[in-house]
Formats: structure tokens, sequence, C-alpha cells
């Protein structure tokens, strides 16, 4: 199966702190991934340096098979991201919101995909409120309606069902297993919510201290620890149980 | 699929023009201090004039104060328009699309001529009924003198950009700051002679200075002097690419301490 996406001995080093430290992992066409770990494992480092938001302190980046680090502008086109921690204009509507990204990443028909975006995420009764009139709910879905308006091949979340209600969490997660098998899409995911994770993912990346501490799929990794569930095997890998 | 970079650039520039229009309190905000500013200064015309005509002939002090402020407003609306993309923490989102820095800038200085223009435009009409000086009596060369002014303002815009993306919202107060940095030496109200000399060989290195003693020299004698314009538009040039690297390198600085997600907080 072809490799989307590939980080080679990657590494990011914040003065004295390795923040990930020789990371080396790959995600298949048209798969979830998740990518997993306690506060400070370093997700967030490393959704950043997939981003290029961030500049890696060595190692090599290869997103669609081309060098990232170097060139990072085709691959963005194809990619998309959200979280929690990224807001959208707090003053614009959600419709013009959505225009602005839908302009930025160069659709040809940039109103009907804003359309269809507000149809799939059931925001059209708020398409013409601003976005600081909404709840974090609906602003959640607006984020996510944001980073699929380009049709990504390459989706990273950061939380994607954080602030979201059990129903609509279930059905954002139902959304994104939808896009990926329709579109085939390849998403990387970072979440604490490990009921989630079993649901979606394929493949769990599992870091700790920014290395890489485990990999494979939730079935695996449930059989190795001899668990029952993900949150008790994401409980053992953090405390180094068989490691 | 996917069209060229003048599409990110609208988009930008329509994100702007989303935010100016939401708010009317904030259009009548860009004219409001103009306006102001041409109040005060053509009744201390008025007042001068009466005494020391040779101060305000030609109302030269009413129109040096409406293009200075071109430079402050040119300068004000880059730089704000930045920091509505901190504020409202989209700078992540808007490098994870395939957005170049480079036509952020051309968004930036788009959107910065626009609010400019929205500013300068009734300040500019209204100081004909009231105090009888009119700024389009100078013709081309105003489009000169006003386009020089942007020009330094974006360049001070660039450099004040790259601190605030370096450095983050703590420097937000240098946006007000820097550009009075050179009014001393930019001989805004007074000819460059009545600087001391050593400051005088600063002048020489501020665009703003020619510009002004470019306007004197139409104004107060008639005389159209291209060579201040041109030399203005050189410095202006250099200080313009300087701006450019000093933006480009903090922003590969903020991307090298991972500081663009956490913009804003």
């Amino acid at each position: 199966m072809s490799l989307v996406l590939q980080t080679h001995r990657l590494s990011k080093i914040f003065g004295a702190v390795n923040a990930v430290s020789n990371l080396s992992i790959g995600l298949n066409k048209s798969s979830i991934t998740a990518i997993l770990g306690g506060n400070g494992a370093g997700k967030t480092t490393t959704l950043s340096m997939l981003l290029g938001l961030l500049l890696p302190s060595s190692g090599r980046i290869e997103i669609f098979g081309k060098d990232f680090i170097s060139n990072r502008y085709p691959a963005l086109s194809r990619m998309n991201f959200s979280s929690p921690y990224v807001d959208l204009p707090q003053r614009l509507t959600v419709r013009e919101n959505l225009l602005v990204y839908a302009k930025l990443y160069g659709l040809r028909q940039p109103s009907a995909s804003v359309d269809n975006m507000l149809q799939t995420f059931q925001l059209e009764e708020f398409s013409d409120r601003r976005l600081r009139k909404l709840s974090a709910g609906q602003k959640t879905r607006v984020s996510l309606a944001k980073a699929l308006i380009n049709k990504p091949e390459l989706l990273l979340l950061d939380e994607p069902t954080a602030s979201l209600d059990p129903e609509t969490a279930g059905w954002v997660r139902k959304l994104l297993s939808d896009y990926q098998k329709e579109e085939g899409a390849t998403i990387l995911l970072a979440s604490h919510d490990m009921k989630e994770v079993e649901q979606l993912c394929q493949k769990v990346i599992l870091l700790r201290k920014g290395k890489l501490v485990e990999e494979g799929s939730p079935s695996e990794l449930l059989t190795k620890y001899d668990r029952q569930t993900m949150e008790d095997v994401f409980l053992d890998v953090s405390k180094g149980v068989n490691q | 699929m996917k069209i060229g970079s003048v599409s990110r650039i609208q988009a930008l520039l329509l994100r702007y023009l989303y935010v100016l229009r939401s708010s009317w309190p904030r259009i009548i905000e860009i004219a409001y201090w103009p306006t102001m500013q041409l109040i005060i200064w053509g009744f201390v015309s008025l007042h001068f004039g009466a005494s020391q005509p040779e101060i305000t002939a030609s109302g030269i002090l009413i129109s040096v104060v409406l293009v200075w402020d071109s430079l402050f407003r040119s300068h004000v609306s880059y730089t704000l328009s930045f920091l509505e993309e901190m504020w409202s923490r989209n700078l992540g989102n808007l490098f994870v699309a395939p957005l170049r820095p480079w036509e952020l800038m051309i968004a930036l200085a788009s959107i910065s001529l626009i609010r400019t223009f929205i500013g300068m435009i009734p300040a500019a009409l209204l100081a004909i009924p009231f105090f009888g000086v009119s700024v389009f009596d100078m013709g081309l060369p105003l489009i000169a003198f006003f386009f020089n002014l942007v020009f330094t303002g974006w360049a001070i815009s660039q450099v004040v950009t790259g601190i605030l993306i370096r450095y983050g919202l703590g420097a937000e107060s240098l946006t007000w700051v820097i550009p009075f940095l050179i009014a001393p030496v930019s001989c805004i109200y007074y000819p460059l002679s009545t600087l001391p000399e050593w400051l005088q060989q600063v002048a020489h290195w501020i665009p703003t200075s020619y510009v002004f003693e470019g306007m004197r020299y139409l104004l107060l004698e008639g005389q159209w002097r291209e060579d201040l314009l041109i030399k203005a538009f050189l410095l202006n040039c250099f200080y313009f690419t300087l701006g450019m690297s000093i933006f480009l390198f903090a922003f590969r600085s903020a991307r090298k301490n991972g500081l663009l997600l956490q913009a804003g907080e």
C-alpha cells in the first residue's frame, strides 16, 4: 500500500528539550491513523511539523512522495487541518469564513463548495451568523467544514470532536469515516478520546516524551497489552508497561 | 481544480473587506482621525496665517498634514489588518493553506491602500470648503508624493509585522510608536535647513524628508523637483526590500520556534 506521508528520523529540539526525537512514521493512503500520547508527548509538535508551521531540527518529511520541508506549497493545497487551538475570524459569518477559505484554496466554484459544506455540516441555518455568536460545538463544525472545503487528500485533525456533545461527536465521526471511504482520503488525528480511536482508526501511533513507543492497529495493541480497551493500553504505554 | 495565487490574494482581501464591512464604527474611525487632524491644523493655520503668512502660504501647513497622514494611515491599516489575524488566532489556519508570505503582504498592502483612501479623501475634500485649501491643486505630483509616503508606510509595516510575528502581541504598541520615529527627520512642518547639521545627515537617509522638501518647492516656489522624488523613491525601494527581508526572516524564525500556532494566545 502506498504511503501518503512519511517521516524519517524527524526531530525537534527547543533549547534543551527534545520535543520530538527521531520519529519515523508512515501513513497509508486511504486510512485513518491516530496519534496518541499524554500532555507533552509531542503530538502537537509533530502535527505542526507535518503542516509546515514548524521547522524540524533534523529529519525528513515526505508528503505525496515529495520532500515537504523544501517545498511545502504543492502539498498544502491537497491537505487541510482543524484544531480547537486555532480559530477562524470571529467577526466574519460562517458563510464568509468558508468562502474566504474556498478562495484561499483556489477552488473554481467557491460558492457552490461553501453551500455543499453548509449542507454537509448542517450549518445552513447559521450561515449568516457571525462566528462569535455560535456555540463551541457549532464552531467546531465550522472548523471541520473549513478543513474539508478543498476535499483534502490528507487531513490532519487535532481533537476533532472536542467540545461536541456525544450525539454530534458520533455524527462527526461517521462523517469523517464516510469522507475517508468515499474520497479515499488519508486522515491523521490527535485525540484523547480512546473510544473514538477504536471506532475510527485503522492504525495507532503512540508517543511518549517525543519518541515513538508503539505503532499498530487497535486490535494488535489490545492483544499485545492484553487489555479490553484502548484507554487501558494508553495508560500502560504512558506508564511504560511492556516497554 | 486549483488556480493561481491571484485567487489567494483576492481571498485575503475579501476577508479584510468583510471585517471592514462588519462594523460601521470602524469605517467612521478610519475617516475620523484624518478629519480631526485637518480641523486642528486648519485652525492652527488660520491663526498663524494672520500674523505670519509665510508659514501658511499656499496652504502648505494643511497640505503637509494631510499628506503625512497618508503615511501613518497606510502603515496603521496594514498593521491592524495583520493584527486582526493575530487577535483572531487565525495565522495557523492561513499558513496551513498554500498561502505564501508575499501573497499576504500584497493583500495587506491592498487593504491598506483602500483604508487610506477611505480615511484621506473625506479630509482632503473637507479642507476645500472649510479652509480653502485643495491638495488636489498639486496635480500629478500629489500622486507621486502620496505613493512615496504610502510606500514608506508599508516598509515600516513590514518591520512592525515582522516583530509582531516573532515576539507576539506584547509588541502591539509598536504599531503606533514606530512611524513617529522618523517624523522629526521627515521635515514635515519645517524645512530641512532647520535641523542641526548632524540631523540633516540623518534626514538624507529618510525618504520622507525628500517628499516634504519636494512639496515645499512645489507649493511655495512653484518648482517641481523630480530629483527629490527620485531619491525618495530609490530610498523607499531600499527600505521596502529591507522591510520585506526582515518580515521573511521573522516569519522563518517564527516557524523555527513554533510561534505560528501560538500567535494571539
